[in-house]
C-alpha cells in the first residue's frame, strides 16, 4: 500500500538526516545515562522496602522502568520542534504538493522517533545492568514495547501541535507545562505510594501511571495480572487517540 | 489548448468576527506551452491564488481544471501533474533541507512521486546537468550558493516531468547574474521540455523579458491579461516627444488634427504626442511636418512600461511595493493577520 511505502520512504529520509547530527545523537544518548549515574545511586541508599522489595536490586527494578518512561515522555513530546523548522524551510509544503500520503508526512517521522527511542532504551537497560539491575528479558522487551507505543502517540500529537502553532516560542513552554506534571505524577523518581492520599488520587489521572505500574510489574516477574491489562489498554488507547488527532491535523487542507 | 482554466476562484479566511476576502474572483486561462507571469501588489491575492491552484489551499468558491484534472474533485491527480517551486524568501523557504545532499533531495523527490529507483536516478542525473548542478551532487544543501540552491529547488519541481510548473518568485533574492542565468533555464523548460510555466514575480523586467503573457491581480480580482506589449498599448499608447525649430504652436495645431494622434501637449519646448502604434506613427508624423515645411530638431519615441500599466490598473506602483514588502513574508497572511488583530 502506498501509505506504508511513503512512510518507509520518509522514515529513511528523516533517519538519514538525524544521523548527520552527531551532537544531537550524543546528547540524546547521554541524557538517560546521566539520570542513571547521578540519581540511581541515591535510590539504592533508601530502604529497599520503599520500593516494595527487600534488596538493593529492587531499587533498580523500580528506577529503570521509570527512566524508560521518562525518556519516552521527554524524547517524544519535544520532537515537534523539528517540524517547525522543516515547515519554515518549506519542506512540509514541498511534500504536500506531491502525491505522497499526507499522514505519511507525520508517520514517517514518528517511526524514526520510535526507532531512536528504542535504541536509547536498550542502551539505558544495558548500562542499568552494569549498575546492578537484574531483570528478566521478557520484562525488558515488554517495557521497550510500552515505550514504543507511548512514543507513537506522543510524537504524533507533538508534531500536530507544533504544526498548528508554527512557533518554537509558543511550543516550548506549552510542552514543559504538560510534560513536567506528567513526569511528576507518574511516580518515575519515587513511588507514588509515598505521597498523601490526594496526590495518589491525582496521579490516577496520568495515563503514564498505569503504564509504568505495568512495566514495574513485569520487572518484578509478574506478566499476567490486571495491572498489566490496564497498562496495555491505557497505552494502546492513548496511542490510538493521539494518532487520530495527529492525522486530522496533517490531513487538514491548510496545515 | 488550455492547461489552466479557472473561473471565479475565491478564498475567504475567517477570523473570529471578520471575514477576510483574500481572493474574490480569479478568472484565468493559461495555454499549453506558455510562460505566464502573475503580477499583483502585495496583499492582492497572488500567493493565495497560487496556493489554491497547487492544491495547498481549498477554494471557498469557483472551479478550476488544471492539467486536465478537476482541482476540487481530484486534487491528488492535480498534484501528480504539476510541479511547484515555493518562494525562497519570507515566512517559509524553498523546500530544501540544509543537511541533505543534492542527490538525496532529487532521489527522495522522485520517490515521493513514486518513480522507480533506476528511473529516479536517471532523471536526477539529467536534471543535474540540465540545471548546471554538475559536481554538486554530493554537496550538502547548506553549502550551495543562492543561485545553485534555487536551481536545485526548480529541479525538484521537475523530477516527475510535469506538463505544468508553478514558480513562486523564482528569482527573488538572487543577484542580477544568477537571475538572468535562471531566466535562461526557465526559457529552456519550455523550449526543451515543452513545460508550461506559471510564475509570480515582483520584477517587472522579469515579466517583460520572460513572459509571453501577464495576468494582473488586484484586490483579489484579476484585472487584466495579455502580452506585455498589448497591456502597455491598452493603457496609454506610445509617447512621441519632439522639438521643432520655429513656432511650436503651428506644429501643435497641425499634429492635433492627425487621426493617428490621440493627444498633443506642449511644455518646456517639447511637444508630447500620444499615439497608438509608435513605430508606425513616426514616419507618418515626419511626412506631415515635412510637408508643412516644419523642421524637426529632435524626436524620440518612448513606450509605457509595465509599471505604467500597473499604476493605471491598480493605483499602485509595483516598484514601491517590492521595496516596502522586502523579505517580510507572506503578504496575504500578513493582511489577514492585520485584519484579525484590528478587531
Amino acid at each position: 500500500m502506498a501509505f506504508f511505502s511513503d512512510t518507509a520512504l520518509l522514515f529513511r529520509r528523516h533517519f538519514r538526516l538525524l544521523m548527520r547530527e552527531p551532537a544531537y545523537i550524543a546528547f540524546a544518548l547521554m541524557q538517560p545515562l546521566l539520570f542513571l549515574i547521578l540519581f540511581g545511586p541515591l535510590l539504592t541508599k533508601l530502604p529497599a522496602a520503599t520500593f516494595g522489595g527487600s534488596t538493593s536490586g529492587d531499587a533498580w527494578r523500580f528506577f529503570v522502568p521509570g527512566l524508560l518512561i521518562q525518556l519516552a515522555l521527554f524524547g517524544s513530546t519535544f520532537v515537534g520542534f523539528a517540524i517547525i523548522s522543516d515547515w519554515r524551510a518549506g519542506v512540509i509544503e514541498r511534500f504536500r504538493v506531491t502525491p505522497v500520503s499526507r499522514i505519511a508526512i507525520m508517520s514517517g517521522r514518528v517511526l524514526r522517533d520510535v526507532v531512536t527511542l528504542v535504541i536509547q532504551g536498550i542502551l539505558l537497560v544495558l548500562v542499568g545492568l552494569a549498575f546492578g539491575l537484574r531483570a528478566p528479558l521478557g520484562a525488558v522487551l515488554i517495557s521497550l514495547g510500552f515505550i514504543a507505543v507511548v512514543a507513537v502517540g506522543l510524537a504524533s500529537v507533538s508534531y500536530a501541535v507544533a504544526l498548528l502553532l508554527k512557533s518554537e516560542d509558543a511550543f516550548a513552554p506549552l510542552v514543559n507545562t504538560v510534560v513536567v506534571p506528567l513526569v511528576l505524577l507518574s511516580g518515575i523518581m519515587l513511588p507514588m505510594t509515598l505521597g498523601p492520599g490526594w496526590l495518589q488520587g491525582v496521579a490516577r489521572i496520568s495515563p503514564f501511571r498505569y503504564i509504568i505500574d505495568a512495566m514495574r510489574s513485569a520487572f518484578a516477574g509478574q506478566y499476567w495480572n490486571t495491572i498489566m491489562l490496564e497498562g496495555v489498554a491505557v497505552a494502546i488507547g492513548l496511542a490510538v487517540i493521539c494518532l487520530y488527532l495527529g492525522s486530522r491535523v496533517f490531513l487538514r487542507e491548510n496545515a | 489548448m488550455a492547461i489552466i482554466e479557472a473561473s471565479g476562484l475565491a478564498r475567504t479566511f475567517k477570523s473570529r468576527k471578520r471575514e477576510v476576502h483574500a481572493v474574490r474572483g480569479v478568472d484565468l486561462t493559461v495555454d499549453e506551452g506558455e510562460i505566464v507571469g502573475f503580477l499583483g501588489p502585495n496583499g492582492a491575492g497572488k500567493t493565495t491564488t497560487l496556493r489554491m491552484l497547487t492544491t495547498l489551499l481549498r477554494p471557498t468558491a469557483g472551479t478550476a481544471t488544471i492539467a486536465g484534472a478537476d482541482l476540487l474533485r481530484d486534487p491528488v491527480a492535480v498534484r501528480r501533474r504539476i510541479g511547484f517551486v515555493p518562494q525562497a524568501i519570507g515566512q517559509t523557504m524553498g523546500g530544501t533541507d540544509n543537511q541533505a545532499k543534492v542527490i538525496e533531495e532529487l532521489l527522495d523527490q522522485a520517490a515521493l512521486y513514486r518513480i522507480g529507483k533506476a528511473e529516479g536516478a536517471a532523471r536526477a542525473g539529467r536534471l543535474i546537468s540540465q540545471l548546471d548542478l554538475s559536481g554538486l551532487a554530493d554537496r550538502l544543501v547548506k553549502t550551495l550558493s543562492g543561485g545553485q540552491r534555487r536551481r536545485l529547488e526548480i529541479a525538484l519541481g521537475l523530477v516527475h516531468e510535469p506538463p505544468l510548473v508553478f514558480l513562486d518568485e523564482p528569482t527573488t533574492g538572487l543577484d542580477p547574474q544568477s537571475r538572468s542565468n535562471l531566466w535562461d533555464h526557465i526559457r529552456k523548460l519550455r523550449s526543451d521540455l515543452g513545460t508550461t510555466v506559471f510564475l509570480t514575480t515582483h520584477y517587472l523586467e522579469e515579466a517583460d523579458a520572460l513572459c509571453d503573457r501577464v495576468i494582473i491581480i488586484d484586490n483579489g480580482v484579476t484585472v487584466a491579461a495579455g502580452t506585455p506589449d498589448e497591456l502597455k498599448r491598452s493603457i496609454s499608447g506610445d509617447v512621441v516627444t519632439l522639438r521643432v525649430s520655429g513656432p511650436a504652436a503651428d506644429a501643435q495645431e497641425l499634429l492635433g488634427v492627425q487621426p493617428i494622434v490621440r493627444d498633443v501637449t506642449f511644455s518646456e519646448g517639447d511637444l508630447r504626442l500620444t499615439v497608438e502604434h509608435g513605430e508606425e506613427a513616426l514616419p507618418a508624423l515626419l511626412r506631415v511636418l515635412d510637408g508643412a515645411g516644419i523642421t524637426i530638431s529632435s524626436i524620440s519615441l518612448s513606450r509605457p512600461t509595465l509599471d505604467d500599466v500597473f499604476l493605471t490598473l491598480t493605483g499602485r506602483s509595483l516598484r514601491d511595493d517590492s521595496h516596502s514588502a522586502g523579505p517580510a513574508g507572506d503578504p496575504e497572511l500578513a493582511t489577514a493577520a492585520v485584519a484579525a488583530s484590528e478587531e
